[in-house]
């Protein structure tokens, strides 16, 4: 099924006879597959309004991210929350659409910052499991008129509904970057001088720390954006703070170079080629290295990438390892795998039984016939 | 305004009830004496009152649980209220519910500078999250203007905005996790300290839910590090195009104020007589806020000042010292106190797009002549979060009505240029009617189809956020 509008594409699911799966660009490929019909929401694109004064705009949900790219940057505005691109990382290819992002609440690097993707997301049209077209929120910056679906629908993969429309808070691309690169510090050290650079008035919008960097040497890096002078006079504030971590330190100032290593964290780039599970962990910062040396206890041959100052960590270890075993509070994703793991390990990290119900009868009011994504979440 | 009938059964069981809830709370925390509930018959919304059947005061969370759990088996419906600033009556009860209360529970029950996150009880004001953590220069970042007043268990209700919050965003930017009590008493845990907490993101409609999803009694709050300093600049101009120009210019122009407040000629007037800040008498003025190191905030201010020279404005004073930026504030931060001392008003929070400005303050301008009342405009322009102030005299028989009326259609415009009803105040009861003019019929069900899922018999803030007709089939089917 590939409709060409909302109407359509409500009509389908109306009339849909049983399980439908629904799919964007088909780039994000986690959890157990899903049967059903394939509902592909590629057909509707397009920008439908961009307002540059406003920083806002309105695109269809199957517009390819990389199309909103090019319409914001000629106004030299960007997504503030940094959207990864999974093609690298899970060797799916295809074109990642706006709605997949939002339905799976794809944040990069400046979640730390300015928020998920969640944060930034100002409306959503969509079709729920009786094939209602429904809407929440709009395209202004505050809204709180009734209640927030906005936040419910972004992360919701999915499974209450087919977004057909989202409205997205922008932000103007910096005139100016900068990334402070601390060298060869250990994994708690690291995040400490995260933890500092974060709670400094300095405004950093990246942190990130990879214990095998590209050089094969331990590597942390510091974002800051903004004016030119800004950022010349912030990166020297935080080299000063952070000299009593003892590390060789160094500004980088080239904006390709930056850009280039933000993409590697973002993307997750460390973790493309070899094989492997691949996690993806949410914990308090200063708890993540203790987590860290307990899978490298258990699997030495694991690897580790620490984004958002230490709250998020990426972890590559041998194939059907389950994380959740580990003695950690937050939660686990597994985000690559073989079908053969996916089956046996649930993708998303079991709720608690009071939220696991809630959840639960949320998913049968908005899909009483348990059709969209049957069984992704749950 | 139109209330549910009490249920006369519960009234007339008050007294069995009162004393089982004073079998489960200490003595003082039992309010029911008429003399005393009347403290609880309104909040800020203070047109509309109704003392509710008792008000308790629970101190922990689980006595919240207590209180709910037997509300919940005796059927009473519960109004959850913060510090009662509301200004949409979201805390106003009806004759057959309890008031609960958290205004006890205003713990810090951790503070953790390297995780950027405070957890506190949520009967904590606003201001004093900040103040918990400012020897460490610290702050916490929504900033609705009662802060001094308003507690955190309201901003979460209501997902409070503030002036910053262009910069910072809303309650719902800043709220990591929550413990919160169901309506039948049980307790949940919902994210914490880490970020983005599995599964369905349900710390995202609670937040903004009115209390009407549940309790909540603690939360974990990012707290963030003082800017080095801020600076406003004030900038006149003589129409009100030409200043939402200038702050569409600004947002494109790549720079991100924390906040840009806008007052027209009738607030500035208003302001002047009232504080005497020195603010031209203009059409339109403009406040700006940047923040940074002294170099910073020049290098900001410098380029914001450019893009307003473009504008030809009558009056630009660009703070250089604390004294001035104080003094560039004292008109905004008293135009609300201004336009009380000249009448009583009604102050609306309807949000528009930028680009909509000029048309809107327009169209307000016109149908306050239509109307016979006087309205001031002060907002917060970043985020197009309108503030009118239409002035009414509460003694004259009839001007309520007329006001009430006026700021309708006013709201109607709001959603009628693609904006909606409420910014940052809530829907309470003050709006509750005009959800149809936002809402077509299925939106509003899956809205109410949610609180179907948290509160099965609508017993909690129930006669909130729906118009009756709409919510009435779901709050019958609970009695």
């Amino acid at each position: 099924m590939r409709p060409k509008s909302e109407a359509e594409l409500a009509a389908l699911v109306a009339s849909a006879a049983g399980p439908v799966r629904i799919c964007g660009g088909g780039t994000r490929a986690i959890g157990a597959s899903v049967d059903g019909q394939l509902l592909s929401v590629e057909g509707l694109n397009g920008v439908t309004l961009y307002e540059p004064g406003a920083l806002t705009i309105v695109a269809q949900a199957g517009t390819p991210v990389a199309e909103i790219d090019a319409v914001l940057a000629a106004e030299g505005q960007r997504l503030a929350f940094e959207p990864m691109d999974h093609c690298g990382l899970l060797g799916t290819d295809g074109r990642s659409t706006i709605g997949g992002v939002v339905a799976a609440n794809v944040s990069g690097p400046r979640r730390i910052q300015v928020g998920a993707c969640r944060d930034s997301l100002l409306g959503v049209r969509f079709v729920d499991g009786a094939g209602r077209v429904l809407k929440n929120g709009g395209r202004v910056m505050k809204n709180v008129t009734g209640y927030d679906l906005v936040k419910l629908m972004a992360g919701s993969w999915g499974t209450l509904g087919v977004l057909t429309e989202v409205s997205l808070k922008v932000q103007a691309i910096p005139e100016a970057v900068g990334c402070v690169l601390l060298r060869r510090l250990e994994d708690r050290a690291a995040v400490a001088a995260m933890s500092a650079a974060l709670g400094s008035p300095y405004d950093v919008s990246g942190a990130a720390h990879a214990p095998v960097g590209v050089d094969g040497s331990p590597v942390t890096m510091i974002r800051i954006e903004g004016l030119e002078s800004s950022v010349t006079y912030r990166s020297e504030k935080l080299k000063a703070l952070l000299a009593a971590t003892g590390a060789e330190i160094s500004v980088e100032r080239s904006a390709e170079s930056v850009a280039a290593g933000w993409q590697w964290v973002r993307d997750v780039a460390l973790m493309q080629a070899d094989g492997g599970d691949v996690w993806k962990v949410s914990v308090k910062p200063s708890d993540a290295p203790d987590l860290v040396a307990q899978i490298q206890r258990a699997h030495p041959e694991s690897k580790v990438l620490y984004d958002w100052g230490g709250g998020l960590i990426w972890v590559q270890c041998p194939e059907g390892s389950d994380l959740r075993g580990f003695d950690f509070n937050g939660h686990a994703t597994l985000v690559r795998a073989s079908q053969d793991t996916r089956k046996r390990v649930t993708t998303f990290q079991p709720e608690p039984k009071p939220l696991a119900e809630i959840s639960k009868g949320l998913r049968d009011k908005f899909d009483p016939r348990g059709i969209l994504n049957a069984g992704l979440m749950g | 305004m139109e209330m549910p009938t009490p249920n006369p059964d519960i009234l007339g069981r008050k007294a069995q009830i009162v004393e089982k809830l004073g079998q489960i709370l200490p003595r003082d925390a039992v309010i029911s004496d008429p003399a005393e509930t009347r403290a609880y018959e309104c909040d800020a919304l203070t047109a509309y009152r109704c003392p509710p059947l008792a008000a308790v005061l629970p101190a922990t969370t689980q006595e919240v649980a207590a209180v709910l759990k037997l509300c919940h088996a005796e059927g009473v419906p519960v109004v959850p209220r913060g510090a009662g600033t509301s200004l949409a009556g979201g805390a106003m009860p009806t004759a057959d519910a309890i008031i609960l209360g958290v205004a006890r529970m205003n713990e810090v029950l951790e503070t953790d500078y390297d995780n950027r996150f405070i957890r506190v009880q949520t009967g904590r004001t606003n201001l004093s999250v900040s103040g918990a953590v400012e020897e460490q220069d610290f702050f916490y970042a929504p900033d609705p203007s009662s802060q001094l007043a308003c507690a955190i268990a309201g901003n979460i209700a209501m997902n409070s905005g503030g002036a910053h919050c262009l910069k910072y965003g809303v309650t719902t930017n800043n709220l990591m996790g929550v413990t919160m009590v169901m309506m039948d008493g049980e307790v949940v845990e919902i994210g914490g300290a880490h970020l983005d907490a599995g599964g369905l993101d349900l710390l995202g409609v609670i937040c903004g839910s009115e209390g009407q999803l549940g309790v909540v009694t603690e939360a974990t709050l990012r707290i963030l590090r003082k800017p080095e300093g801020a600076r406003p600049v004030l900038m006149g101009f003589d129409s009100n195009e030409v200043a939402g120009q200038c702050v569409s210019d600004i947002i494109k122009s790549g720079i991100l104020p924390v906040a840009i407040e806008f007052m027209d000629r009738p607030c500035i007037r208003a302001t002047e007589a009232f504080a005497g800040a020195g603010y031209p008498d203009c059409e339109a003025l403009l406040i700006v806020e940047v923040e940074g190191s002294d170099q910073e905030i020049d290098a900001q201010l410098g380029r914001i000042v450019g893009i307003a020279k473009t504008h030809n404005p009558v009056e630009l004073r660009e703070s250089a010292s604390a004294d001035e930026s104080a003094r560039i504030w004292l008109g905004r931060k008293s135009a609300f106190g201004a336009m009380g001392q000249i009448n009583d008003y009604m102050c609306l929070d309807g949000t528009i797009p930028v680009s909509q400005l000029p048309h809107v303050l327009r169209r307000i301008g016109e149908m306050s002549k239509e109307y016979g009342l006087d309205v001031g405009n002060v907002f917060h322009a970043g985020d197009g979060n309108m503030h009118p102030l239409i002035l009414f005299d509460a003694n004259k028989p009839g001007d309520l009505e007329k006001c009430e009326a006026f700021g309708a259609d006013i709201l109607r415009l709001c959603v009628e240029v693609g904006g909606c009803l409420t910014g940052e105040h809530g829907v309470g009861i003050e709006k509750r009617d005009l959800m149809v003019d936002q809402y077509d019929p299925a939106d509003l069900d899956i809205q109410m189809a949610i609180k179907d899922v948290f509160d099965p018999k609508w017993l909690l803030n129930a006669a909130k956020v729906f118009p009756l007709a709409v919510s009435d089939a779901r709050r019958m089917a609970s009695q």
